[in-house]
């Protein structure tokens, strides 16, 4: 071309930090356990600090609840299911949950600011899908608290007491709107155990209880670890157990349960196969695997953490895959540009790097992005295995990090038979843009959750659960309500 | 109708599907890019410079083009450190004025030419056309293709008709105007681009700026995948043109964005990502401003030429 | 009848009111211009309303129209939200409204009850937004390899006609399941609920409406229903506490285009009903093949 001046070469733009304000309110130093409407510290007095995984310093301190705190709000419960929330007609319950629903949606900035800096999960995932969705599962479940006769034909229904529920660091809010909202809804009461790294946005969401007016005790959150959960899970009192986290501890759970009556839903683990056809649209599907393994760190019980390429197109799907993964920001998890945040803790950051270690170990060939990540904190660049087996560690087993097993497949039953080769069976996603094919695929993959052309897709109408060992029960839609009432 | 074609395109058209849920998810996410502080006054200097500044009215005349001209070579008072505009883009009849106007100065001149907008005339009046405004002066011609073709399979035809054009430019580059507004599916602007470029386009433009819609960040980043693709298929780096409705300053800082994370730095720069506006400059200039004084602006500041 | 209120207390003069009527997103008069007096107990007279006319039904019809294909479009959550936000207007609004109904002649403690209620059905139907096509919704097991599934829509343009009984929750009880289905909504209030009507326009108007979703007339019925019945462009009629004359009117001039019809008792027999959503949607189902 015709150029009176001289050709230029590109700009190297990039980005300045962009970091969320973290200062229109302000946390305590320690909270209590939230019991029968109100805060209390650990009978023993015990507390357990809360770290920001991204800094490595503390946020606050929270109590840490023993079998006697466990069993009072346990009694708490009881008292307010028996006297207050069992009488209470479906539609005044309802509007307590539209009022959480609304303050959730008040306090959105301040509970995503938290949940980043406890959870590690970058600012624009907690911001534009984490508390917004928790926000919806109360709008949705408030919803149906007066509408129940009509959720399962022919059925009478009620609900079924108290109920206890354990959940994990991935989702923390999230995770509160998946058990709390329906529980709440078919007239249970709840005593919640958050996890012990990412307690303080189920503890804000104790106080948004409290400017909601919900009757005491029908809400109780007691925080701890290990033991506390325990303690909660082997109370006699309760009439049911919901756990998501992981396979081993939902069976020892499932185990200490036998003999009781006490109902059980379990939302356990996952290796999910993501499968990319030759006539996918490739551009989308790239982008897909990136949001199935690198979202959230790839801490998704249902993250798309195996790749099955069909060989025509697997050159051309790795490479725009590692030219994508190029743009991927690993940092600061309040900044507003970062793609990938921080490990939720050091334990499971050094799991994540044993597996990277036993993967090469095993034979595989190990990619990683070159980007920067902080000094300080828990950070792992996102990394993809190619040159793998079917029966690698790091292709059977779930590694909860941004970490991707790439394998490739031929055919579509020889896709079908690689992906169902687990005994996982939480999700999948097929990329392909043939009609009959997605779905001929979608029924063949043994899992609760199947995406098609698009992956980790969440909405409070949709249930979600696993098959096999990724547990029982669904949460969401009108299936999820099930788990929580007794059809007669 | 075609008589002797001399120059045809052998064309190798594959299926490319997009999928537009996919597409509006990844314009949303690369939305939330935050730029702040030195790379926002970086990145709307940088837009400023790529861009074309237009004006394809009926009523033109040469005061007016003198006046965008001026206003060109000339953003705004009171600050030394702007960019030029990359170039201007008039009508065939208004190219020798611009050029006048432009001497001495590194801004180009483009032409929209080949029955602009609407396409719809016989190609050896389209060629003439296109003749008329490089002789006058144009660096750069902008094309429409022929979009009742496109949409009827003439794949052929179409391609026939951008390369014969692309000869008739002579030494001046080439943008192809796919006119994205009417061809009713990512699919097709995919196929559109593909086509252009194998085709001889220098540059994929979407569109005329005349129909809505116009430059939506849909279609740009199917332009953009496809100019990807093209480069790892051939070598050859094609360069991108939105134009018509990108409003403000934010609009252009996204559009950075998205060229930045599908082609990567080597884009970024006037010789291959070019901005097709007319009321723009002056919102940038806006932010420009707001980022030195630390105040929000007005427009009664800033020249209204 | 004497038009003269009820002189003022005290030297500040208030400012009355204009009834108009919710259209298009706007507050219009009638375009024919005329009025219609309204009545409260013992004859007082209260005050002026519009007395639509059939170029305002018209009118109405094409602001519905124009409504349809974004409303229908939004989502089940978003619908559901806007519902629940009109909950939130007329709660804020709850005793504005009992002294309007009472002013019409309902005892305070009907006029409480009827305000609340009102209220708590918005929050009721709001509730289904995201729920009705989990129950009236289908994936049906067919016997060749087809993934076939049967989902609502909305039918478009409706037409409420409502009673008198209960100026509010009559109207509220009518309009609340059309809307949240996606469908838009043209309803005439008349008599004594034509207040109550007119009221409920600048609440349902600041609760995130889109314009031309629902539109909201007062006249006289035997003038509007007949328009009601015949118009080409509209989808489905429902008319509540109609004599048998008007009924079988009705029924024979929605044959002109097939317009689905729904004549209502005078007295619901629960206001809280999903298959009143049903009434107005279709059922459209869509087979696919399962293969490679």
């Amino acid at each position: 071309m015709t150029k009176t001046k001289i050709a230029t070469k590109g700009l190297d733009w990039s980005y300045a930090p962009a970091p969320e304000s973290a200062d229109h309110f302000q946390l305590k130093g320690q909270y209590g356990l939230f019991i029968g409407g109100k805060f209390f510290p650990a009978s023993s007095g015990k507390r357990f600090p809360t770290i920001n995984p991204a800094t490595e310093k503390i946020l606050a301190h929270v109590a840490e609840a023993g079998a006697k705190d466990v069993d009072q709000a346990v009694r708490a419960a009881r008292v307010a299911y028996e006297k207050v929330w069992r009488k209470m007609p479906g539609r005044e319950r309802g509007k307590y949950l539209y009022r959480i629903a609304r303050i959730l949606q008040e306090r959105a900035r301040e509970l995503a600011v938290v949940e980043s800096m406890d959870g590690g999960k970058p600012i624009r995932e907690s911001r534009d899908v984490d508390i917004p969705l928790a926000a919806a599962h109360f709008f949705y479940h408030a919803g149906w608290a007066d509408k129940l006769g009509y959720a399962f034909p022919g059925k009478m229904v009620q609900p079924l007491g108290v109920v206890g529920q354990i959940i994990p660091w991935n989702f923390p809010l999230l995770m509160v709107a998946w058990k709390v909202a329906p529980a709440l809804a078919c007239g249970n009461t709840v005593v919640l155990k958050p996890a012990e790294t990412t307690p303080l946005t189920a503890l804000l969401f104790a106080e948004i209880c409290q400017e909601a007016g919900l009757p005491d005790g029908v809400f109780n959150c007691i925080t701890g670890a290990g033991a506390t959960g325990a303690a909660l899970v082997n109370h006699a009192g309760l009439d049911k157990v919901a756990f998501t986290g992981s396979t081993d501890v939902g069976k020892a759970i499932q185990k200490s349960l036998a003999g009781r009556s006490t109902k059980l839903t379990l939302e356990l683990g996952g290796k999910a196969a993501n499968i990319i056809f030759e006539d996918a649209a490739i551009d989308q599907a790239v982008e897909g695997i990136i949001n199935g393994i690198f979202f959230n760190q790839g801490h998704v019980c249902c993250a798309g953490s195996r790749l099955l390429v069909q060989e025509s197109v697997e050159k051309e799907v790795v490479a725009k895959l590692k030219a994508r993964m190029a743009h991927l920001i690993v940092g600061d998890p309040l900044d507003k540009n970062t793609d990938i945040g921080a490990i939720n803790s050091k334990g499971q950051r050094d799991r994540i790097r044993d597996y990277l270690k036993f993967g090469q170990e095993e034979g595989a060939e190990l990619f990683q992005t070159s980007c920067s990540i902080p000094q300080k904190g828990y950070f792992i660049r996102p990394s993809f295995f190619t040159k793998v087996a079917q029966s690698h560690r790091i292709v059977q087993e779930e590694i909860f990090g941004p970490v991707l097993a790439i394998q490739s497949f031929r055919t579509l039953d020889e896709a079908l038979e690689k992906a169902n080769n687990t005994p996982y069976g939480l999700s999948g996603g097929v990329w392909t843009d043939k009609g009959a094919k997605i779905f001929k695929v979608t029924r063949g993959i043994k899992a609760g959750v199947i995406w098609a052309n698009t992956f980790n897709k969440f909405d409070p109408s949709s249930p979600f659960g696993g098959y096999k060992e990724s547990g029982y029960g669904r949460e969401g839609g009108r299936h999820g309500l099930r788990a929580y009432l007794e059809c007669l | 109708m075609s008589s002797s074609l001399a120059v045809s395109t052998k064309l190798n058209l594959q299926a490319h599907p997009v999928d537009e849920v996919g597409i509006r998810e990844r314009v949303a996410r690369l939305a939330t890019r935050s730029i702040k502080k030195a790379s926002k006054v970086e990145g709307l200097k940088l837009a400023l410079s790529m861009v074309d500044l237009t004006t394809l009215e009926g009523a033109d005349t040469p005061g007016k083009v003198r006046q965008l001209c001026t206003k060109a070579i000339h953003l705004h008072s009171g600050r030394k450190d702007l960019p030029m505009v990359a170039a201007v883009c008039v009508y065939p009849t208004m190219v020798r004025i611009a050029r006048e106007t432009l001497q001495g100065t590194p801004i180009q001149v483009a032409a929209v030419a080949t029955a602009f907008p609407s396409g719809m005339n016989p190609l050896a009046v389209k060629l003439a056309d296109t003749r008329y405004a490089v002789g006058e002066g144009a660096h750069e011609i902008d094309m429409v293709i022929s979009r009742g073709d496109f949409l009827r399979g003439e794949y052929q035809r179409v391609a026939d008709e951008i390369s014969q054009v692309k000869e008739a430019c002579g030494k001046a580059h080439l943008k192809v105007i796919l006119e994205t507004g009417e061809l009713g599916t990512l699919d097709r602007v995919r196929l559109a681009s593909d086509l252009a470029m194998q085709a001889g386009a220098d540059f994929i433009k979407t569109s005329t700026g005349k129909i809505q819609p116009a430059a939506t960040p849909e279609v740009v980043l199917v332009m953009l995948q496809a100019i990807d693709d093209y480069y790892r298929k051939t070598g050859k780096r094609i360069g991108m043109k939105p134009a018509g409705g990108i409003a403000n300053a934010k609009a252009a800082l996204n559009l950075l964005i998205m060229v930045r994370e599908i082609l990567g730095p080597a884009w970024l720069t006037p010789d291959l990502f070019r901005i097709g506006a007319s009321k723009l400059p002056n919102d940038m200039l806006m932010q420009l401003e707001k980022e030195r004084t630390g105040v929000y602006q007005g427009l009664d500041y800033f020249s209204n030429d | 009848m004497s038009r003269s209120r009820s002189k003022n207390k005290g030297a500040r003069l208030d400012v009355r009111k204009t009834y108009k009527m919710l259209m298009g997103g706007a507050f219009v008069r009638s375009e024919s211009g005329r009025a219609l007096d309204v009545e409260g107990p013992g004859g007082k007279w209260l005050g002026y309303v519009c007395r639509a006319s059939r170029k305002d039904f018209r009118n109405a019809v094409v602001a519905a129209r124009k409504a349809v294909a974004g409303w229908s479009n939004t989502t089940a959550y978003l619908k559901g939200q806007i519902l629940y936000r009109a909950a939130e207007m007329l709660e804020g609004r709850a005793s504005g409204f009992r002294e309007v109904l009472q002013s019409t002649g309902l005892s305070s403690a009907v006029a409480q009850a009827e305000v609340s209620a009102a209220t708590d059905l918005l929050v009721y139907y709001a509730g289904w937004s995201d729920k009705f096509l989990q129950i009236f919704g289908s994936v049906n097991p067919v016997s060749s390899p087809h993934f076939n599934f049967s989902v609502t829509e909305p039918m478009g343009v409706v037409a409420y006609v409502a009673g008198e009984k209960r100026p509010l929750l009559d109207l509220v009880a009518g309009l609340a399941p059309i809307v949240v289905g996606g469908n838009a909504v043209i309803t005439l209030s008349t008599g004594r609920a034509a207040v109550a009507a007119m009221e409920l326009g600048e609440v349902l108007a600041t609760a995130d409406f889109p314009p031309g979703v629902i539109n909201l007339l007062c006249g006289l019925r035997e003038e509007l229903v007949g328009q009601m019945a015949t118009h080409m462009d509209v989808n489905a009629l429902v008319t509540q506490a109609g004599d048998s004359k008007e009924t079988a009117m009705c029924r024979q001039a929605c044959a002109l285009n097939l317009k689905r019809f729904f004549p209502r008792e005078s007295i619901s027999k629960g206001d809280e009903d999903p298959y009143r959503i049903l009434d107005t949607m279709e059922i459209k189902t869509t087979w696919h093949p399962v293969g490679g």
